[in-house]
């Protein structure tokens, strides 16, 4: 008994290990393409993630779905190979080309044996630069697009996410549902294919990261090769910048699910926020730690209520998200989110305790060095250091912003972003919320089909 | 903790893992290249694999039990899985949730998981905190203490489980439906998290005697993946599982044979929930280990060149050429102690239905059972398959997680690293004698949902 009490009192203040000794250099190639890359010989692998800025918020709004019918197309013919041949090229290489949409940033990624690498960086850069847009792929992807747009609808997690945006943002991009509508993904011409994928795949809207069995001096030409003939500069619309209006509401989709999927959220933290360091580490330890939070300890230890409950932060470019979700049986939904708001209430009135803060640190910075064990997982930190502008030193400093905040930063930024009142909370199933007492009156919160655009016949 | 919005355009071997609840890593079971894992076993009669990648100071640690779901007793469905959530509940030494807690506060991450056959429990953490999980983990294994206070709320937390992953989602309700129809009175029929009035009459009492009779180092398997040698492990190995009495006979899996259906079974789901149909097939197939020698990594193929991935023949012939399916899939379950599952997924364009769907799907079957496959696309299957291998180990996590499978379901250790050349060695006569195992005089059970009222 002792010797175990012993051991983890000495784990504890043991000083947690540095962060891997990993070399990041930022290679500029002969034609000024930047990438930040790890050389690291291991294993005979290379692992390239790439993200332009302008993703689905970028769509216009009647041909919502447009970056994501390009991420779907990009491999399905480009330069002299159809679609059948690109495709047949890539299993020949056993490499693996994709690309896909978010709200933000268009991304490419390709991950390829170390002996392929030219040719897989050839049909990488083919992709980018050279897709066809055959008729033939085009309305191939156009159907299989349509389905999962249908499909979509079906699944609870969809609808209460879709609800969620349309009923806090109403029609700013952000709103939209990147893949698209029914309508809106037939409106989707070759034309607007090509057009957006030149206007978006550009030279200085692109961040890179390269991780694996390269050489810096060889990746440099490699730059050159497979970037170098996108346009010089990008050409985005303007997306407008939004706040949530600060307003509590609670919202029911009506479907026969036993468990209530619930998502609540109010505005949040831009990752530029002086605040937004504070905020990760109060967010941990309110709903972040996946076994170790306040209301993993409320919602599910103490009463069984769930078996999921947690909290993030969600900072976009135009908009910033605090959000919070929770999966519970139709019955105790009421009390579930009753919960929920005492808690984020107590915690905003409180903040955290000096063991909390303790706790969450030696967690987070303890943890950083787990981000980066594979190089597929490194390349995914080292593009998004550069896509937040956080700077090729930030590994090394990460744990060191995390250690330096106290508890008055957090019960500062605890007052400013945990508003039970301002929740907004959108619900698919059968909810009961009588027991929620601490619901503001209104009279949609009754069980019934509300009028939201996802309540339509579909 | 970032989340993307909305899904994009998934390739639908992504929609399968989400929807198959079957395994998601390792379809091909096998890794290697490099060299193999170093195995030894404890005096206690405890397993010990390594799996060194020194590229980063941090391990994965597991433990693995010989025992999963299929080996509950008949009205207990469920106790396995129970159990495995019993497990952060505390011991003498460790308060009720303070494992976990101890776990976060030394910068790991933990968690565990429960199959037919194994249940597994795994930190990953920073190199030097490996001692402390390894003296934590011994310590659950022998020192787990329950008491009403945090098992019957557990409880409520594993019936939310199972609304989320079964009664919420129509199409795994129908995959649960359709195993029971395949495996007959096979536990491989049940399901894994257990059925609902069953779980809710487990009790703390139900939890201990299961977790004596199978918890004990005899009947456990220790894999540690990452920034460890052998050399380093094993005197730690010694000092922390080494000391542990065996508590229990080893257990032996002696499970009676499965009954495969003896006709087709079609079950037909109507719910209103749903506005797009799914059509599912599993065919009877044994696992990696009943299957015949040579026919072992032959399944790998099959599945590979009948619907692997977008240049497969099924996606060419229903999704490119005929236009019918925006979707299609065939996969193959061999990491089972007992035999697997062939299985065929296929969703059709908006305006489709099933019936033409399940004709082609037909028809391509018969057209590879009739020719055989070509020379081009099995080398293409094999190029794929061993990619996957080398790709597998870039993460530790993965390694971890396929070595411990393939063992906890019968393979060796030798046989899982062997597996990439073995695939490499496989003909075409290989690839067709199996299809004739999975196709010709077996008889399947297809499931479909469709929208609307049950009629």
């Amino acid at each position: 008994m002792t010797r175990l009490a012993l051991a983890i009192l000495l784990f504890l203040v043991a000083p947690l290990a540095p962060v891997a000794a990993m070399n990041i250099e930022r290679v500029v190639s002969p034609g000024g393409i930047e990438a930040w890359l790890v050389h690291e010989d291991s294993i005979p692998v290379i692992t390239m993630e790439v993200a332009w800025t302008g993703g689905t918020a970028s769509d216009p709004t009647e041909k919502s779905g447009l970056a994501n019918m390009v991420s779907a197309l990009l491999d399905e013919g480009a330069g002299d190979l159809d679609s059948a041949a690109f495709q047949e090229r890539m299993d020949e290489i056993a490499a693996s080309i994709s690309f896909s949409a978010e709200s933000d940033y268009f991304r490419g990624s390709l991950q390829t044996l170390a002996n392929e690498r030219d040719e897989a960086f050839r049909l990488f850069s083919l992709a980018i630069s050279s897709p066809r847009f055959d008729e033939d792929a085009v309305e191939r992807i156009r159907a299989q697009i349509a389905t999962i747009v249908a499909r979509n609808r079906d699944r609870p997690d969809w609808i209460v996410e879709d609800t969620w945006f349309k009923s806090a943002l109403g029609d700013h991009p952000y709103a939209r549902a990147g893949e698209g509508t029914p309508e809106s993904i037939t409106q989707i011409t070759q034309a607007d294919l090509a057009d957006y994928t030149k206007r978006t795949l550009a030279r200085d809207n692109l961040k890179i990261a390269v991780v694996g069995a390269i050489p810096a001096a060889e990746l440099g030409a490699l730059l050159d090769k497979t970037f170098g003939t996108l346009p010089a500069e990008a050409d985005l619309p303007v997306v407008p910048n939004v706040e949530l209006p600060e307003r509590g509401e609670v919202v029911v989709v009506v479907r026969d699910f036993p468990q209530s999927v619930i998502l609540f959220g109010s505005q949040g933290l831009l990752r530029d926020d002086e605040d937004f360091i504070p905020a990760f580490v109060m967010n941990y330890i309110l709903g972040g730690g996946s076994f170790s939070s306040r209301l993993m300890e409320e919602v599910r230890v103490k009463r069984g209520l769930a078996y999921s409950v947690g909290t993030y932060l969600d900072p976009r470019t135009h908009a910033a998200f605090f959000f919070g979700e929770v999966g519970t049986k139709n019955e105790r939904v009421g009390q579930t989110l009753g919960i929920i708001r005492r808690e984020l209430a107590s915690m905003a009135k409180n903040g955290v305790t000096e063991a909390e803060l303790d706790d969450a640190k030696t967690y987070l910075t303890g943890s950083y060095p787990l981000r980066f064990t594979s190089n597929r997982s490194i390349a995914n930190q080292l593009l998004g250091i550069q896509i937040e502008n956080l700077g090729i030193d930030y590994v090394e400093r990460r744990n060191g912003l995390i250690e330096a905040v106290t508890q008055e930063n957090i019960a500062r930024v605890a007052a400013r972003l945990l508003k039970p009142e301002n929740l907004l909370v959108t619900i698919v199933g059968k909810p009961d919320l009588s027991t929620d007492s601490s619901l503001p009156e209104r009279d949609d919160m009754a069980p019934a089909p509300s009028a939201h655009p996802s309540e339509a016949p579909l | 903790m970032l989340r993307s919005r909305y899904l994009a355009l998934l390739p639908f071997a992504a929609l399968l893992i989400a929807v198959v609840l079957g395994v998601a890593f390792g379809r091909s079971g096998g890794l290697a290249t490099g060299a193999a894992p170093v195995t030894f076993t404890l005096e206690n009669g405890m397993n010990v694999l390594v799996i060194p990648d020194h590229r980063a100071p941090v391990v994965t640690h597991m433990v693995w039990y010989t025992v999963g779901a299929a080996d509950e007793m008949p009205g207990k469905t469920g106790l396995a899985h129970f159990l495995e959530h019993l497990m952060f509940k505390g011991t003498e030494k460790i308060a009720p949730g303070e494992f976990s807690r101890i776990v976060a506060r030394n910068g790991g991450q933990d968690n565990a998981f429960t199959h037919y056959d194994f249940t597994a429990y795994f930190q990953v953490i920073a190199k030097d905190r490996l001692p402390l999980v390894m003296e934590m983990e011994a310590d659950r294994m022998t020192h787990l203490r329950l008491t009403d206070t945090e098992v019957l709320p557990e409880r409520d937390v594993v019936m939310e489980e199972r609304r989320m992953r079964i009664e919420n989602n129509p199409v795994a309700a129908l995959q649960s439906e359709m195993n029971a129809a395949l495996y007959g009175n096979h536990p491989y029929g049940r399901d894994i998290i257990g059925h609902m009035e069953e779980i809710v009459g487990l009790t703390t009492e139900d939890a201990l005697d299961f977790y004596e009779r199978f918890y004990t180092p005899n009947n456990a398997t220790l894999i540690v993946a990452g920034d460890v040698t052998a050399e380093e492990l094993r005197p730690l190995a010694e000092e922390y599982y080494g000391v542990i009495e065996e508590r229990a006979p080893t257990f032996i899996r002696e499970r009676a044979a499965i009954e495969w259906p003896s006709e087709d079974v079609r079950i037909t789901r109507h719910d209103p929930r749903v506005t797009q149909p799914t059509w599912l097939r599993f065919y009877p197939a044994p696992g990696y280990r009943t299957a015949q020698e040579a026919d072992k990594p032959a399944f790998d193929l099959l599945a590979e060149i009948l619907g692997g991935g977008t240049t497969s023949r099924l996606y060419r012939s229903l999704v490119v050429e005929q236009g019918l399916a925006a979707g299609v899939q065939s996969w193959y379950e061999g990491s089972r102690l007992d035999d697997g599952k062939f299985g065929l997924y296929a969703v059709p364009r908006t305006d489709g239905g099933l019936d033409v769907l399940e004709s082609a799907v037909e028809a391509e079957v018969a057209r590879l059972l009739q020719g055989g496959v070509n020379e081009g696309e099995l080398a293409r299957a094999k190029t794929v398959i061993a990619a996957g291998a080398v790709y597998a180990r870039d993460n530790q996590r993965t390694m971890a997680y396929a070595y411990g499978e393939g063992l906890m379901t019968g393979m060796t250790a030798r046989q899982i690293h062997e597996w990439p050349e073995r695939v490499q060695a496989v003909t075409q006569a290989d690839v067709l004698r199996v299809a004739r195992l999975v196709f010709e005089g077996t008889h399947a059970v297809t499931g479909e949902v469709l929208p609307g009222e049950e009629p």
